[in-house]
């Protein structure tokens, strides 16, 4: 039987009388990129943290190549990897020390032929013995996303992961991600505020607002479906009046 | 649990005090001035005293043990606190790295740094001061394994503080030895204290290696009784703080803690 990559059913998370994640549901299937798209405290970085298992839902459930992230989360998590704008890698660390940490806490086998070939693939082995902190936002960046392939993860969840890059470094990241989830077909589940790189990037987007899912679907025919000129015009339409876009969604 | 993700919890150290030797300087000179200061007063004390007392072995000795209890239990927050300083948690948190894994990762760190600090002080005080460790026997194996496992339990459950109360709180960890070592009766009997200190005492296993020491030191004979009663409590702490550390970080997956958890978000 096959499992989408991620399957998401009903996740909800209450801070009190807060509803951070409201009922939340989708798949990530094999292969696509699926952008979640929301204004800030929108409930898209709470519903990552759920899905890496840092946080736990006040209802719902959560599977990762079919396993229960609540039930078998070690196994569920080794199928997984992230990368985040918020989540540096160790600056103390040199980039080869980082890849070979985190590729022993994801038990890779074979680590060091892993290593090298990520290194070259994201133009590293220069910086071997360079410590991350003193990397620049775009090499940062390259490592961090290194340290998300190491595992050759089913699920690759990145967020924002092109927020500190310059235009030039950015188009190469998302024409990696692109190439990854066809060469690889893993899922990938990426959050981002630049609309212009989600329509370029993503297969589907999911519109978040107030922690629900208020919109879904193809980025380049949304706009139209919706009366809006652009992704950007339907996004503020969107963040600015949720309910009203709610009953128009549906 | 696997032994590759243990391996790495401790490797990150070794990285670390590999690249920056100053890492390692004060593992071995906090320990290294405590040998230094107390040998002396030990041999000043060994030359105006008429009793015939050994303050060598006494003093020196107790030292030596509560300095390498003291090192157990700062190797193993120390490399917690490692997450704490490079934002790390979320990288780490979110692997397949499990919970017992992580603690034996700090455990093993644990006995890298305490032992470079044991044979520092070995070193210095055998050396320089004549203490003969080795005529404690055999005893130093249940001396050593009471410090090695209470240190272990103290250092997690200093970690499993931190995380509830957030990085702020990493300066109560650091006084925990020194609260600790009147009641533990390092340098005196317990039978010195008041009851309640006394009573606070008994419920820490490094009283039990104390109280043997310095019945060997004086002639008599250590109380294999007390001593497994000592091993006891200490497997007892280690498997409250292990528990204690699960509680927590169960609590902070559920409460949202770990996700915002940084040196800045948290305090």
């Amino acid at each position: 039987m096959s499992h989408p990559a991620l399957k998401a059913s009903g996740l909800c998370k209450s801070y009190g009388d807060i509803k951070a994640v409201d009922g939340v549901s989708f798949d990530v299937e094999h292969g696509e990129i699926v952008g979640l798209l929301g204004p800030n405290g929108a409930g898209k970085t709470t519903t990552i943290n759920m899905v890496l298992g840092i946080l736990q839902p006040s209802a719902g459930h959560i599977e990762i190549e079919g396993i229960d992230i609540g039930r078998e989360r070690s196994r569920a998590l080794a199928q997984t990897n992230f990368a985040a704008v918020y989540a540096a890698l160790p600056g103390n660390l040199t980039v080869y020390q980082n890849l070979r940490f985190f590729g022993l806490l994801y038990d890779v086998r074979d680590l060091d032929t892993r290593i090298t070939a990520l290194m070259s693939e994201f133009g590293l082995e220069s910086l071997r013995n360079t410590r991350a902190g003193v990397l620049s936002s775009g090499e940062q960046t390259r490592l961090a996303l290194a340290k998300a392939l190491l595992n050759a993860p089913r699920l690759l969840l990145l967020d924002e992961p092109t927020a500190s890059l310059d235009p030039s470094a950015a188009q190469q990241v998302r024409s990696l991600i692109r190439m990854l989830a066809q060469r690889e077909q893993c899922g990938i589940l990426w959050t981002s505020h630049n609309m212009y790189e989600v329509e370029e990037t993503c297969h589907r987007v999911l519109f978040v607002s107030h922690g629900r899912i208020l919109l879904e679907g193809d980025p380049k025919h949304l706009p139209q479906e919706h009366g809006a000129a652009s992704l950007e015009e339907l996004f503020i339409r969107l963040a600015r009046e949720p309910l009203s876009a709610n009953r128009a969604a549906s | 649990m696997k032994l590759r993700p243990i391996a790495a919890v401790a490797l990150r150290q070794i990285y670390l005090m590999r690249s920056s030797p100053v890492r390692i300087l004060p593992m071995v000179a906090w320990v290294a001035v405590d040998i230094v200061l107390w040998g002396f007063i030990a041999r000043y004390l060994n030359g105006v005293n008429s009793r015939g007392i050994n303050f060598t072995a006494s003093l020196l000795g107790a030292v030596l043990f509560w300095d390498f209890f003291t090192r157990v239990m700062q190797g193993v927050t120390m490399a917690f606190f490692e997450d704490i300083w490079s934002r790390n948690f979320v990288n780490v948190f979110s692997s397949p790295l499990r919970i017992s894994e992580y603690l034996c990762g700090l455990v093993l760190t644990g006995v890298a740094t305490s032992a470079i600090g044991l044979l520092a002080m070995l070193a210095i005080a055998s050396t320089v001061f004549g203490l003969k460790i080795a005529s404690l026997g055999l005893l130093l194996l249940p001396f050593l394994m009471v410090l090695f496992l209470f240190g272990i339990a103290l250092g997690v459950l200093a970690s499993a503080m931190v995380l509830r109360l957030g990085p702020a709180s990493e300066w109560l960890v650091w006084p925990i030895p020194a609260m600790l070592s009147p009641f533990a009766g390092v340098f005196y009997p317990l039978a010195t204290l008041p009851g309640w200190m006394r009573a606070i005492g008994h419920a820490l296993p490094p009283s039990y290696v104390f109280e043997a020491m310095r019945s060997v030191v004086s002639g008599g004979i250590a109380d294999p009784g007390q001593l497994a009663a000592g091993v006891g409590l200490a497997l007892l702490d280690v498997l409250l703080a292990c528990w204690l550390f699960v509680t927590v970080y169960r609590y902070a997956v559920r409460s949202g803690l770990l996700a915002r958890y940084s040196a800045e978000s948290v305090s």
